[in-house]
């Protein structure tokens, strides 16, 4: 399980590969708080390679996704699979993050 | 007779043991003919839950402290019991809704929901040969 990022014009695009969960939720947490302190304000989180979230993962989404939104930005979900985006309907949490199939979705809504 | 494949664990208080015991579970469910939607979702993530809150919370991740974990999978069910040696808590009173007021907004605190959410059965008690507490997840295949 890994994390890569970059940067696409004023877009953030964060990919997770494997599991985000309790082990590497702070690890998550830093690259993204790090970015925003570069001054990211849209990011992107790409999903297409991820296997399954736990409570610690969200946990980390919701909270960057407040501290992004108090920042004036917004924190937006990519390349949910079905089990993942059911994760997120019985949480209800699909109603906080905007859940786009696509990078180029996600970046068009801007 | 059914047959049941049973394993068991007995890992440190720390997190980075988690990952290889749910990956060994999900196989087993697999083997089991689990759908994939279990083997994707439900196992992984409600395991990933139990073991961890044994960890973080019942073990406060002390070193002298260790987590047993026992699995029984058959064709008709995954058994999954983990004991810590903390001094366990009241699961009836854990009552976590996306109904709570800071649902939306706090970062820890979805756990429990998640184990009832994907499993069938989610209990606790005291282990009465040992006095570890034990978290029992049930889930069955159909």
């Amino acid at each position: 399980m890994s994390f890569s990022l970059e940067q696409s014009n004023d877009v953030t695009i964060v990919t997770v590969q494997g599991q985000l969960v309790v082990t590497n939720r702070q690890e998550f947490k830093q690259m993204v708080l790090d970015a925003m302190e570069q001054g990211a304000r849209t990011v992107i989180v790409d999903f297409v390679d991820a296997s399954y979230i736990d409570s610690s993962g969200l946990g980390a989404l919701v909270s960057l996704s407040r501290r992004l939104r108090d920042a004036g930005g917004d924190l937006r979900l990519v390349g949910l699979s079905d089990e993942l985006r059911t994760l997120f309907e019985l949480t209800r949490l699909d109603a906080l993050f905007p859940l786009f199939a696509t990078r180029a979705d996600a970046v068009a809504a801007r | 007779m059914l047959s049941v494949v049973a394993r068991q664990w007995r890992l440190a208080s720390d997190v980075q043991g988690i990952e290889p015991v749910v990956r060994d579970i999900v196989g087993l469910c697999r083997a089991a003919g689990f759908s994939p939607r279990h083997c994707s979702l439900n196992v992984p993530v409600a395991v990933t839950e139990a073991l961890a809150n044994a960890i973080l919370r019942g073990n406060a991740c002390k070193d002298t402290l260790t987590v047993h974990v026992a699995v029984q999978v058959s064709v008709e069910q995954l058994l999954v019991e983990v004991c810590d040696q903390g001094c366990g808590f009241d699961l009836a009173a854990v009552q976590q809704s996306p109904d709570d007021d800071d649902w939306f907004e706090r970062e820890d605190g979805r756990g429990v929901f998640l184990m009832r959410s994907l499993m069938d059965r989610v209990e606790n008690d005291k282990r009465p040969d040992t006095g570890e507490h034990r978290l029992r997840l049930v889930l069955y295949r159909t």
